[in-house]
């Protein structure tokens, strides 16, 4: 897509600028409403307590919103009952909440990745881990995405 | 060219440029925040890169300093890993391009250069060179152009095509851990320098800036959210995160001049030729660390 | 890029049943299908949607994609070899395109 200098201008002030001018916000943003109905989804409408078996990891300041890393871990066995089905990632201030969901076998070895998303604004990042024995663990975090000076 | 997903979208008629051009200037203060760069050693598979040289005589510091310093965290491990650096897809590309013959005279690359690895070894290094035909100094990527149409009978690439970057990259890549150092005695190399250092402190556009406001006399300042570095050009064509995407550093530059809101030169032009070889200089001492990683 | 290039890295060796790290990356634009283009109309939406890792033959790890995965898609993961083989990595992209690399293990 080409991009002329008066638009490329506007992305550097971005959503700020967006909700002065009076337009309205498209595409739509999830909320922390959208977001509770897409991990019910995940989870069959079970909100998980924040409990520490599962780990999110992100950086509290991204340089740039269109390449964040993210890692999530669980302590597991990966066997049995102790086995890490899923981890599903979410966004809450993205124009959808998905982001990724990562799928584990015994030969995993380890219920662990790392991506890299996108996130259009600061906003709380969500994952959820779906243990074999039909429990689930969820970890949030807050990342602040900056707006750079240099429109580039 | 690609950007972000997200960013083409909420912007559209006159009102929200205006309105976006009003908060960016209002914004253009340089925060007092000052923030150290890091003082951490970049090795890229084991080849530790120079981020710290002395400076040359005449510039207003002691070291020159690579951006790779003035980044988070996890910029600068992106850069740091060869496989986890996006930009290496590039010089597999440039690899490939290397390797494929094309045009009517049926040569590739490989035909006269063979092994890039040997042929190119630091030879970006010593780029911008002076070049006696066209009595003006050339980069990778004119030098490239120039065997195109001398030898292979094709076209100059267009300016930022996926494969003047990728194969700029490749070649760039081959000096990897070089010290950048130019010949400025070559030809009228001096003569574009003293050019290129009157542009580089020519103060341009509506904003009224000149590359040293932000890159000399706030560098290690914040203008917004971004930490402003020396604005080297070691790195480039550089991966940037906000593109997700080579950039290289005509586009860099001339996007740097738009944001002062002045008229941008052609990439390639005499302009910014010139500035290309003021601005190679002042990072002499500093490794080629092409592909670098930048927010 | 015109065309998506996989990469991949894995480990020549392991010992058996060691639990080892997989990286890979391919470059595509993950198109949103939330921009725009200059004249206001929507550019579809053009992802990698899945993205799936067997070891011979069976399912490693797998992931589903939306939108917000960054371009040139980065995954790293775990894998735990008992056997010597062949990895199989399998990336499906919007449009039925299918991309594949393969990377061998010895196991000592």
């Amino acid at each position: 897509m080409k991009i002329n200098r008066r638009q490329a201008l506007g992305l550097s002030a971005g959503a700020a600028v967006f909700a002065a001018a009076g337009f309205r916000a498209a595409p739509a943003v999830a909320d922390a409403a959208a977001t509770e109905v897409a991990i019910k989804e995940f989870t069959g409408g079970i909100i998980p307590a924040e409990a520490g078996k599962l780990t999110l990891k992100t950086p509290e300041i991204a340089e740039n919103g269109n390449t964040v890393p993210v890692s999530v871990s669980v302590e597991s066995a990966m066997s049995g009952d102790d086995m890490v089905e899923s981890i599903a990632i979410l966004a809450e201030g993205n124009p959808n909440p998905g982001v990724v969901v990562f799928s584990f076998t015994p030969m995993s070895g380890a219920a662990a990745a790392t991506t890299r998303m996108r996130l259009a604004k600061t906003q709380n990042v969500i994952a959820i881990a779906k243990m074999a024995d039909g429990t689930f663990y969820m970890d949030k975090k807050e990342v602040k995405v900056t707006i750079g000076g240099c429109g580039g | 060219m690609r950007r972000g997903a997200w960013e083409g979208l909420p912007v559209r008629g006159k009102f929200a440029a205006i309105g976006a051009g009003v908060l960016v200037a209002s914004a253009l203060a340089f925060s007092a925040v000052q923030a150290e760069p890091v003082d951490e050693t970049l090795s890229i598979d084991g080849v530790e890169m120079t981020t710290r040289a002395k400076a040359q005589e005449g510039l207003p510091f002691d070291e020159v300093l690579s951006g790779w310093l003035f980044r988070e965290a996890e910029t600068r491990q992106l850069e740091a890993d060869s496989f986890e650096n996006p930009g290496m897809l590039y010089v597999e590309r440039g690899e490939e391009i290397w390797n494929t013959v094309e045009g009517p005279a049926g040569q590739s690359c490989a035909s006269c250069h063979g092994d890039a690895a040997e042929s190119m070894a630091g030879i970006a290094a010593h780029y911008p060179k002076w070049d006696a035909d066209s009595q003006r100094p050339i980069n990778i990527e004119l030098r490239i152009d120039k065997c195109r149409v001398e030898h292979m009978g094709l076209e100059p690439y267009k300016f930022d095509s996926d494969d003047q970057k990728a194969l700029t990259t490749y070649i760039k890549h081959q000096s990897l851990g070089e010290p950048v150092n130019l010949d400025l005695a070559e030809g009228d190399m001096q003569s574009w320098w003293e050019r290129g250092k009157e542009r580089y402190y020519l103060r341009t556009g509506q904003l009224n800036f000149a590359c040293a406001s932000c890159h000399e006399a706030n560098s290690g300042l914040y203008i917004r959210a971004d930490h402003l570095s020396q604005g080297q050009a070691n790195g480039f064509p550089t991966y940037r995160l906000k593109q997700a995407d080579m950039v290289s550093l005509h586009n860099r530059l001339r996007g740097c001049i738009r944001d002062t809101r002045a008229e941008t030169p052609a990439a390639f032009s005499d302009e910014l030729m010139a500035l290309e070889v003021y601005l190679t200089w002042r990072g002499t001492g500093l490794s080629v660390e092409t592909p670098a990683v930048r927010q | 890029m015109a065309t998506p290039r996989p990469r991949v890295k894995v480990p020549k060796t392991a010992a058996a049943g060691e639990v080892i790290t997989i990286k890979t990356l391919i470059s595509h634009d993950m198109e949103s299908g939330q921009r725009k283009d200059s004249e206001g109309n929507t550019i579809p939406r053009k992802i990698i949607n899945k993205f799936t890792c067997d070891f011979n033959g069976q399912t490693v790890f797998s992931c589903d994609i939306d939108p917000a995965i960054s371009a040139n898609p980065y995954f790293e993961f775990n894998a735990k070899v008992a056997e010597s083989g062949t990895f199989k990595f399998t990336w499906v992209d919007d449009d039925g395109s299918v991309y594949e690399a393969e990377e061998k293990i010895e196991v000592k």
